[in-house]
């Protein structure tokens, strides 16, 4: 039986979130738009906010509205790193961690904040500052972690070291983990299992590879970063799919050239490049509708330039289609 | 025309400020220092010293106590009708000191409205001490009140989230997250509250009377000296110029009051105040 099962009913204004979702000793991560919905949820499980439906954690209730239990924050046995943090400003890092549980000397040693025992919040850097609200959070050994945009706050040259990290802090933490973010590359770095949250629902939920694989709909598609196009054009694919239909396909499945190519891909679309954004050493490329990934070797051999025009072409066998939702 | 306006411009800031200053300074420049200080030690200012610190403390301790829990729950509550009980607390802050003096005779006065119960125990506030005590806290709380309410609606309320997720009953979130945050702006809330209550005279006169030792407070004193010995009514003066200027520097000086002040007086800017 997994740790944590919930099943949820929070009204909302435009809305209403209803979840269902068990967690075991793993991190789950919930990706979706702003306004989704999931910062909601993870009040709701901390009892921050009041909701219908059912909690329990390790067979212990903390919510069965059929019983009319409700059990108040400071009774659950949750631990939150709330986005920004919201670590106490008045109090040392030593204070901010030890506020759930005194004496707990591993844990400062443990996230590296030894040295920063007596320094107050507004002192240290976006990844410090994480550090103490996750170290703050597991001290009192909370049966449920639940985190809130984690990486929002940090600058965009110490995320993915501080990502780096916090993946391997919560893989030790070891227990029911939730974390919040609108963004699909943090979720399958620190997850095991992703869930997409639409509008107050669950539209899918599995592994990064399988929701790559076999994204639900457009929505999850566009969410893992695939180009999503309308088959008004004609689209050669090996995929098969019913009524309406739009076609994916994975920035790395498309290549350039400057003019048509003489190839086995199957499909090709001349256009404008609009953007050209380095990532590592690899180009994310916008040409006309298409985003392309090519290796920072050939964006140089084509010698692309915004404005300039290229042709984005893929395979036929790398174009998965799917029925548009209802 | 620009240099004119601008010539124009400084004149008056000069005419307001020796319009401000002069008065306050002539309280000093009339008699000698040495005789300002003489003209305390007459038992008249004497006794109305002692009366207003002892009144003064008990009314502000009382203001502190039950104000400050009761602004920390109407400040982080959201419930109906907060904007009509805002307003409430503040109108004792628009009514004219005398009229607040009416209310509270009305109100605890022998033929008042709790009189006869107050009566029937034993207790008879009118023109004691304790009416003095009353009418300070009357006149103050709804200063100290309106700041201390502005203060915990500044703290961040995922603070007081965070502390419940780590398992704080509430009294603890009050005590270590909520009340340390706005300690700032209550600290200024309680001087301000303070200066008022220490100043106040119309109510204290209506409720309390002027009796010299029992219930003349340093106010009533400037007044009752007045025309008895005039010194001893400026040395008063000169006390109060000194205890508002000590608020005044310490509104100024102390880091987590100056940013509370300004965080709630200009919102009270357009309202008539003490």
């Amino acid at each position: 039986m997994d740790p944590l099962r919930l099943s949820l009913d929070v009204p909302l204004r435009e809305f209403a979130l209803r979840v269902e979702l068990a967690v075991g000793r793993e991190v789950v991560a919930l990706v979706g738009p702003s306004g989704a919905g999931k910062t909601t949820l993870l009040r709701a499980i901390a009892g921050l906010q009041p909701a219908r439906g059912r909690i329990s954690v390790d067979g212990d209730s903390w919510l069965d509205s059929a019983q009319g239990l409700e059990l108040p924050a400071e009774e659950r046995s949750v631990g939150l790193v709330f986005q920004d943090y919201a670590l106490f400003p008045h109090l040392s890092v030593r204070k901010n961690v030890e506020f759930g549980r005194k004496g707990h000397a591993g844990l400062l040693d443990r996230f590296r904040l030894t040295a920063l025992a007596d320094a107050k919040p507004r002192e240290l850097s976006g990844g410090e500052r994480q550090r103490v609200a996750l170290a703050r959070a597991l001290a009192p050994d909370p049966a449920v972690l639940l985190l809130d945009e984690p990486l929002a706050a940090l600058d965009a040259h110490t995320r993915g070291e501080v990502r780096t990290e916090l993946q391997r802090l919560l893989r030790d933490a070891h227990r029911p983990t939730l974390v919040v973010t609108h963004d699909f590359e943090d979720a399958a770095t620190l997850a095991t299992r992703v869930g997409v949250l639409v509008e107050g629902r669950l539209r899918q939920l599995g592994s990064p590879a399988e929701l790559v694989a076999s994204p639900s709909d457009p929505f999850v598609a566009s969410l893992t970063g695939a180009n999503v196009l309308p088959t008004g054009e004609l689209i050669r694919s090996t995929d098969l799919a019913e009524g309406d239909a739009v076609a994916i396909v994975y920035p790395w499945e498309v290549t350039l050239s400057r003019s048509l190519p003489d190839d086995s891909a199957q499909n090709h679309i001349a256009g404008v490049v609009e953007s050209l954004v380095p990532v590592g050493n690899r180009v994310r490329a916008r040409v006309g509708p298409l985003t392309a990934e090519v290796t920072a070797d050939s964006a140089e051999r084509l010698d692309l330039r915004v404005g300039g025009r290229a042709v984005a072409s893929f395979k036929a066998t790398a174009t998965k289609l799917l029925s548009q939702g209802p | 025309m620009k240099h004119a306006f601008t010539a124009a411009a400084v004149v008056a800031a000069a005419f307001a400020l020796a319009f401000l200053v002069l008065p306050v300074l002539a309280l000093f420049l009339r008699v000698p220092p040495g005789d300002l200080v003489h003209a305390l030690g007459t038992s008249a200012a004497r006794d109305a010293l002692v009366v207003s610190i002892k009144t003064s403390a008990i009314a502000h301790a009382a203001v502190l106590l039950v104000g400050t829990p009761a602004a920390y729950v109407i400040g982080r509550g959201r419930f109906r009708g907060r904007t009509l009980l805002l307003s409430l607390i503040e109108l004792p802050l628009v009514l004219p000191p005398a009229v607040a003096g009416i209310a509270l005779l009305v109100t605890f006065g022998r033929l008042g409205l709790l009189g006869g119960a107050l009566d029937a125990v034993g207790v008879r506030l009118s023109f004691t001490q304790a009416a003095v005590i009353l009418a300070v806290a009357f006149v103050e709380s709804p200063l100290y009140l309106r700041g201390a309410i502005a203060s915990f609606e500044s703290v961040d309320g995922a603070l007081l989230d965070a502390a419940r997720t780590l398992r704080a009953r509430p009294f603890r979130v009050f005590a270590r997250v909520a009340l340390p945050l706005a300690a700032g702006g209550l600290g200024a809330a309680s001087a301000l509250a303070l200066a008022r209550g220490f100043g106040e005279f119309g109510a204290t006169l209506l409720f309390a009377g002027s009796l010299q030792g029992v219930t003349q407070t340093l106010p009533l004193a400037v007044y009752a000296q007045f025309e008895v010995n005039l010194d001893t009514a400026l040395a008063i003066g000169a006390v109060f110029v000194c205890f508002g200027i000590v608020v005044l520097l310490a509104l100024k000086l102390i880091p987590g009051w100056t940013r509370s002040v300004s965080l709630w007086t200009f919102r009270s800017a357009s309202s008539p105040s003490a």
